[in-house]
């Protein structure tokens, strides 16, 4: 790897708050350009490890380069390079949609005429032209979180950090946002994406770190994450809840590895047709079944014998 | 979107460096400029009530019986009493609603740390917004207690200046207090009914502070508002106060401005870096 290339560099980095670890020593490096996630559930470390990168949070050991600059002794210089979209929103309330964009920028201490039509690029950009006199309260959820994002790309960072972006909005709002993102990627933006939702972590990101209680179990490209940790299909089968765990031994024998969750068996093969058809020949019919292919929901109950999502 | 420069070309780290408190100033007045009926009308209208009630009313009834107390008319007493109160209930009013809106109800100081911005300039940003409302309102009250004639000469004007020392202490205290402050729930009550009314009460406002029994005058003595109107009345009356009082009403403001801020600095720092 080009060392120019490398972003971020982190390498046995570890926060502790009193006896609990919150981050447990964890190496990885963020090249230039590239979207990379770090995906895992809630309390996995990805904040933790997120804030630290932004030097808004110091670490207990270990080292970590941001540029190439270390955060907590070049906060403001690393800072001057980075957006910063939080996993709640915090745009001023006060403010319309505009003037929240105008004061970020004056933040970063940027000249009125640079921002100015910078503003009008952001509106565009974010789909927010019409309510830029719009107090901020006034906002959908999605709108909210294009606006922070919009808001955080007033300086032209040369990193784009999102803590959950779209946690909390409907499947609609989401795409949107997904296909803003997807611009910015085009654009070269580096992107820095914290998730645990699987799709948004396949759909968004170069690499994945597949982090749990403060560890990475995992790291690689989704499809590479899949291909290695799972099979090529699931088939999902349901027998009713009391009769799942009674028939799973008998579904073990048919593949190398199966999962019973409290409400279906997952069943990992590379032909999850054929599987069902050797299920039916051994007599066992499933309430419902249902063949696709594998995620990294997958990937993730492989790593930690637990859902993503619980 | 149009071709980027890039936040290596575009942003000028030293200059956030030196500056940068003073867009977190901009970010506040852009608010009050919201507000700006309001900020006046309570700037005009609190001390037009006062000066009415106080000033007139009473007055009146005070220089008719005893010509007035400590050899000016009541008005001309009272004035750097209200003036200090005024500044210091503005600047509380600035520091603290913004302190506790920026670290719990909207985190807009979170957003402003994402920037190279440090704690101790949004505190710094935040004090510097608080004194220039304050100075504001302070000078309007100057000159409505001009207009009432309440200045005996143009020494009375110092009085604003010893107020919005006072004001500037009192509020960089509260910035700190309200940024050290984790629960917020009796915060409002307590500051208003407990600290508040007693220091607007009980700090030689309406009389001299040696009127009250021993056991109530430590009260004026921990109050900013009877420093600063011990100082106001000798600045702009010749009320007699020692050479030692001076040095200590001066100290006291001083004191507590230097520790409100440095407090108010570690508390942004701590609270930002948690």
């Amino acid at each position: 790897m080009d060392k120019s290339e490398i972003l971020i560099e982190a390498n046995q980095l570890v926060k502790r708050y009193g006896d609990f670890t919150a981050v447990d020593g964890i190496n990885f490096q963020v090249r230039k350009g590239e979207s990379f996630g770090f995906l895992g559930p809630n309390g996995a470390g990805k904040s933790t490890t997120m804030r630290i990168i932004a030097a808004t949070l110091t670490r207990t050991s270990g080292g970590i380069t941001i540029l190439g600059k270390d955060p907590e002794k070049f906060g403001p210089e690393i800072k001057a390079h980075l957006g910063v979209v939080p996993q709640t929103d915090n745009l001023d309330q006060a403010l319309t949609v505009e003037e929240n964009l105008y004061i970020y920028g004056r933040y970063f201490g940027l000249p009125k005429k640079f921002i100015k039509p910078k503003i009008e690029e952001l509106l565009d950009f974010a789909q927010l032209t019409d309510k830029r006199s719009v107090k901020v309260d006034a906002l959908s959820g999605g709108m909210k979180r294009r606006l922070t994002i919009a808001r955080a790309l007033i300086s032209e960072p040369e990193i784009l950090m999102l803590d959950e972006p779209t946690t909390g909005l409907d499947p609609q709002a989401r795409h949107i946002l997904w296909d803003r993102l997807f611009r910015l990627k085009e654009q070269g933006v580096t992107l820095l994406i914290t998730t645990h939702y699987m799709d948004e972590a396949e759909q968004l990101c170069d690499r994945l770190m597949v982090m749990d209680k403060g560890s990475i179990m995992a790291e690689d490209s989704p499809a590479g994450l899949i291909k290695t940790y799972s099979t090529k299909e699931v088939v999902e089968v349901r027998f009713g809840s009391d009769r799942n765990a009674v028939v799973a031994p008998q579904l073990q024998e048919l593949v190398e590895r199966i999962e019973v969750l409290p409400d279906r068996i997952l069943m990992y093969a590379d032909d999850g047709e054929a599987l069902l058809h050797s299920l039916s020949q051994k007599g066992l019919h499933p309430l419902t079944s249902l063949v696709r292919r594998s995620s990294l929901e997958d990937v993730f109950l492989r790593l930690t014998g637990r859902s993503l999502i619980e | 979107m149009a071709t980027r420069q890039g936040s290596l070309k575009i942003v000028d780290v030293q200059r956030i460096k030196s500056r940068g408190a003073l867009s977190v100033t901009e970010s506040r007045i852009l608010i009050m400029r919201k507000f700006i009926p309001v900020v006046i009308s309570i700037a005009v209208a609190n001390p037009t009530l006062y000066l009415i009630a106080a000033g007139l009313g009473v007055g009146k009834l005070i220089n008719h019986h005893s010509g007035g107390v400590d050899g000016v008319k009541y008005l001309t007493f009272l004035a750097p009493a209200l003036l200090a109160t005024a500044a210091i209930q503005t600047a509380m009013d600035e520091t603290v609603f913004t302190t506790i809106q920026g670290f719990k109800w909207g985190k807009v100081f979170y957003a402003m740390n994402a920037t190279p911005l440090s704690g101790r300039q949004i505190a710094n940003g935040v004090f510097l917004s608080a004194f220039l409302r304050t100075a504001f309102s302070t000078v309007i009250y100057g000159v409505i207690i001009d207009l009432f004639g309440g200045f005996s000469s143009q020494r009375g004007w110092l009085a604003v200046l010893v107020g919005l020392l006072a004001g500037s202490a009192f509020g960089a205290l509260m910035l700190g207090i309200s940024a050290w402050i984790r629960n917020d729930d009796q915060f409002f009550n307590i500051l208003g009914r407990f600290i508040m009314m007693p220091l607007f009460l009980f700090s030689g406002t309406f009389y001299q502070l040696s009127t009250l029994p021993i056991y109530l005058r430590w009260v004026g003595w921990a109050s900013p508002i009877w420093h600063a109107t011990e100082l106001g009345r000798y600045m702009t009356y010749g009320h007699h106060i020692s050479f030692v009082m001076f040095i200590v009403h001066f100290g006291y403001l001083f004191a507590m401005l230097s520790f409100g801020l440095w407090l108010a600095y570690r508390e942004f720092e701590k609270r930002l870096g948690e």
